[in-house]
């Protein structure tokens, strides 16, 4: 009978070895997609005991906090956000029952307090409770105050105000807004309001027709291409035959032979047409890249909370070799669509000598003890231009802001540099259908010489153009941004 | 060394664990280390000093390992328990004194435990009987649509504990005598080889009977639970694999069969595969023991870190958390590494069990040590396979960890005999080595 014991126990030891195996797989393997099934409401459950972080502005000004709520057993945690709707975008919401999104989801492990495994059972033997960090962003209450004011005036659209030499992100505005103290209540709501869309981000999230604004691309893969230099010239008649459509400059008027500063500086369409035609769709496409456009944004948002921008066809992004009417794209017209990060992220690389630095809307994280945990280190995305290509666009931009289409972006005693846009949205149906309506751009920098601050504004809807409307609030949220620092 | 001074050395890993997990218990809490609370220790060690030195005396040979795997998993059931409910924990170390006063009469009445060969008759009715009485009226109780519970003036129990050693008892003394004609006068009809029947019959007339009673009791873990160490004993009895190969075809029918008919294992079968279909209602303990457990990770949450029902309310998170889920607390709070320690005891356990049956001469200690370890491992295998959703969930305890004066006495009983059975072995094997 022995060798049947010895089996026996050979079959025991399976078996547990089935009860081990299957523990590992629902304690460590399958364990996120257990904790992200709908039924489980333990990960909420105990986010709500854990005092999140709060989330501050670049001056310290307290975004967000969680308030304590009933006291022991009882004892839970709700998200306040004292600054109502000015923060609403970027900053996002953080509540037990509606979720969360935006930079409170991104930020979701710091806010908790999630470190790894190991550094918890460390706290839990010094008994420490899990306590969330604070998170400080870059944002300037000053500024993002400002252009949330004059974006309520002007209509919907977005300001995105980054320090080009770092990347930070000090203003991301968004209109219509939303204020996440009411998620709790009207969730429901403002998600059915398809047409305001208040829970939008239009700064990352709205994909508008660049107009005029792309040219600056464009010039700069001319440059930096070899294509062109700032002294060549030639011929930009109106109308020009393009792809058998005739393109037209403003007011129909013709150019004898002109150079990038005259043809950026009264946006001449034909004059941009033509050197997207001898660039090819390779070089220009090239230049996009690397200045972002398709591909996802690297700012510390979630993904779903973001868009690329590119030529889209049918809800996918062009590539290289699809055919395209690269003079129409070049002008940032065809089926070109971008963000307002985007655009700024493009004024931020000429304005830093051609290096493109990744956008971050954080700063520093915080322990409860008030020790600084991690604090942003600035790193480059790409290099796009040369400092020489990124030199020579500034001059040419300058001449925009001094003696052409976008003199309302003029501070008075700062050299200023930017671009306007006026893209036709005729029978949009978000605009109401109407044949007048614009999508109208600025994007610049400022000081010119030593830019301390690289914007992009577009206002949607608008019947006016790029610098009656977008050149303003650039300037009014330059300014505050100059003046505070 | 001497085996009693190794089980006493061995205990001493027991005491620094109670200690070590009361002190966590209490430290969670921030709860004062209050004496009621410290003596409670100081009472565990006590006793469990006091069985070492009755066991020194009684059983000077039996196997040193087995107590101080017990007490060790005693002492891990009272820190969980305690961590649940505090007055839980006191009742569970009554029950424990109690388990201790059986296992001292059992090894003090049956040192020749041949003498239960004679009753064995007696003693399969006794079992029948046993698992009858939930359905009597008057005593029975039902809960969750299952008759598991006796309830005689304040005295309450569950029979099932006490029926599966009495079972194993009738099967290893039948066994025992009957092992030889059920292998020599097995035919071979079609290929396959049938035990012959007119002495296979009383055994399936016992197995029916208590499988019957098990559906009619709705108890479907111990009925697993039986009819696993039923097949184990015959396997190892006779050395016939295709008398377990009938026997597992003749279960398959009969689960197919009752899945089918009666409700109640037709719903366990349901929750088992999908238990998404009704995560709020059949389906929510399971859920929520496997969430629990993937709640715990590698390293678990700590003691008294977990939830066991919804802050600011009484809602349970975790159902039956001292009883059947008491495995996914433990993953939950101590981890992956946690539990794979509480498999571990119940492995070596068995295999000290297992170790017993080998070392002993005579055909019934044999048997009856293999089917104690056999029904006391896979007792631990249906709670934990079932909350871990490798089986359908069953409500059986587990063994010396869930809260349950029946579980713990009636297992205590189990451990005092697997003792008696090691301490003759030991000591025939050292008179003959000499």
């Amino acid at each position: 009978m022995n060798r049947q014991i010895v089996r026996l126990f050979g079959l025991v030891v399976v078996l547990f070895a089935v009860l081990v195996g299957f523990t590992s797989y629902w304690a460590v393997f399958d364990a996120k997609a257990l904790k992200e099934e709908d039924a489980n409401k333990r990960p909420l459950l105990e986010q709500q005991q854990i005092q999140r972080g709060r989330i501050l502005a670049a001056d310290g000004t307290v975004i967000a906090r969680s308030v304590p709520k009933g006291q022991g057993a009882n004892l839970r945690y709700v998200r306040r956000y004292p600054e109502g709707s000015l923060y609403g975008h970027p900053i996002g919401y953080s509540f037990v029952r509606e979720g969360d999104s935006e930079f409170e989801q991104f930020h979701n492990d710091e806010l908790v307090g999630n470190e790894s495994e190991f550094s918890s059972i460390l706290d839990e033997l010094r008994g420490r409770n899990q306590e969330g960090d604070d998170v400080a962003t870059n944002l300037d209450p000053a500024a993002q105050a400002v252009a949330l004011e004059d974006l309520r005036e002007a209509g919907f659209g977005a300001v995105v105000a980054i320090e080009p030499k770092s990347g930070r992100v000090l203003t991301m505005a968004s209109n219509p807004p939303y204020d996440p103290n009411r998620i709790p209540y009207d969730l429901t709501e403002l998600n059915e309001n398809v047409v305001e869309a208040p829970l939008y981000n239009r700064a990352t999230q709205g994909q508008y027709p660049p107009g005029s604004t792309f040219k600056v691309v464009t010039a700069a893969a001319g440059l930096e291409s070899g294509t062109i230099t700032p002294e060549t010239a030639f011929p930009a008649p109106s109308p020009l035959i393009v792809e058998t459509v005739p393109l037209q400059n403003d007011f129909n008027t013709s150019y004898g032979p002109i150079s990038l500063d005259t043809a950026l500086t009264n946006s001449v369409n034909t004059w941009f047409g033509q050197l997207g035609q001898d660039l090819g769709q390779d070089q220009l496409f090239e230049t996009m890249e690397k200045f972002g456009f398709n591909s996802t944004p690297p700012i510390d948002l979630p993904k779903n909370d973001i868009s690329g921008s590119g030529v889209y066809s049918e809800g996918h992004v062009l590539h290289r070799d699809d055919p395209v009417d690269v003079a129409r794209v070049a002008i940032g017209q065809e089926r070109l669509a971008v963000t307002p990060l985007q655009m700024a992220m493009v004024a931020a690389a000429v304005a830093n000598g051609g290096k493109l630095m990744k956008p971050q809307i954080w700063s520093r994280v915080i322990d409860p003890d008030g020790r600084v945990v991690k604090r942003l280190d600035p790193s480059e995305y790409s290099q796009p231009i040369s400092a020489e290509t990124a030199a020579e666009l500034t001059t040419a931009m300058e001449g925009v802001v001094s003696e052409g289409t976008g003199t309302n972006a003029a501070i008075s005693g700062v050299p200023v540099a930017g671009k306007t846009g006026t893209a036709e949205t005729p029978y949009n149906e978000s605009c109401g259908g109407g044949t007048d309506e614009n999508q109208a751009w600025f994007i610049g920098f400022a000081p010119a010489d030593e830019p301390q601050v690289a914007i992009a504004a577009t206002v949607e809807c608008t019947t006016q153009f790029g610098n009656d409307v977008a050149a303003p609030i650039f300037r009014d949220v330059a300014e505050s941004i100059l003046n505070g620092g | 060394m001497s085996a009693r001074n190794r089980e006493l050395t061995a205990l001493v890993p027991v005491a620094l664990l109670l200690t070590a997990g009361f002190a966590a218990v209490f430290a969670q809490e921030n709860s004062n280390l209050d004496d009621a609370s410290l003596l409670f220790g100081a009472y565990f060690l006590a006793v469990c000093l006091a069985t070492h030195v009755y066991l020194r005396i009684r059983l000077p040979d039996a196997d040193p390992y087995l107590f101080p795997l017990v007490a060790l998993l005693t002492a891990f059931g009272l820190v969980m328990i305690y961590r649940i409910d505090s007055g839980l924990a006191r009742d569970q170390a009554n029950w424990f004194v109690l388990g201790l006063v059986l296992f001292a009469l059992t090894i003090h009445f049956l040192r020749d435990y041949e003498v239960l060969e004679r009753y064995r008759y007696t003693i399969a009715a006794v079992g029948i009987l046993l698992l009858l009485a939930p359905r009597l009226p008057g005593i029975g109780e039902q809960v969750n649509g299952a008759y598991l519970g006796v309830k005689i003036g304040p005295l309450a129990f569950q029979p099932a504990e006490f029926s599966k050693i009495c079972l194993v008892v009738f099967l290893a003394s039948y066994l025992r005598e009957h092992r030889e004609v059920l292998i020599v006068g097995a035919r071979r009809v079609l290929g396959v080889t049938l035990p012959p029947l007119k002495h296979f019959g009383p055994l399936l007339v016992v197995w029916g009977a208590s499988m019957f009673m098990l559906v009619f009791i709705r108890d479907l873990g111990s009925s697993l639970m039986f009819f696993a160490a039923f097949l184990a004993l015959l396997y190892v009895a006779t050395g016939r694999f295709s008398f377990v190969v009938i026997g597992m075809a003749m279960f398959l029918l009969g689960a197919w069969f009752f899945a089918s008919t009666v409700p109640h294992v037709h719903d366990r079968v349901e929750i088992w595969l999908d238990p998404y279909a009704h995560p709020q209602g059949s389906g929510y303990q399971i859920l929520q023991s496997i969430f629990a457990q993937a709640d715990g990770g590698l390293f678990g949450k700590g003691f008294a870190q977990a939830l066991i029902v919804v802050p600011g309310t009484h809602a349970t998170l975790l159902p039956a958390a001292q009883t059947d889920t008491i495995y996914s607390l433990i993953v939950n709070e101590l981890g992956l590494f946690g539990a794979c320690g509480v498999v571990l005891i119940y492995l070596l356990i068995a295999a000290r069990g297992f170790k017993i049956a080998l070392l002993s001469a005579d055909g019934f200690s044999k048997l009856l040590a293999t089917g104690l370890t056999a029904v006391f491992a896979i007792q631990a295998f249906v709670i934990i396979g079932g909350v871990t959703r490798v089986i359908p969930l069953t409500g059986v305890t587990l063994p010396f960890i869930s809260y349950g004066g029946s579980s713990i006495v009636a297992n205590f009983v189990l451990l005092a005999l697997l003792l008696l059975i090691s301490d003759r072995a030991r000591r025939e094997a050292r008179e003959l080595g000499r």
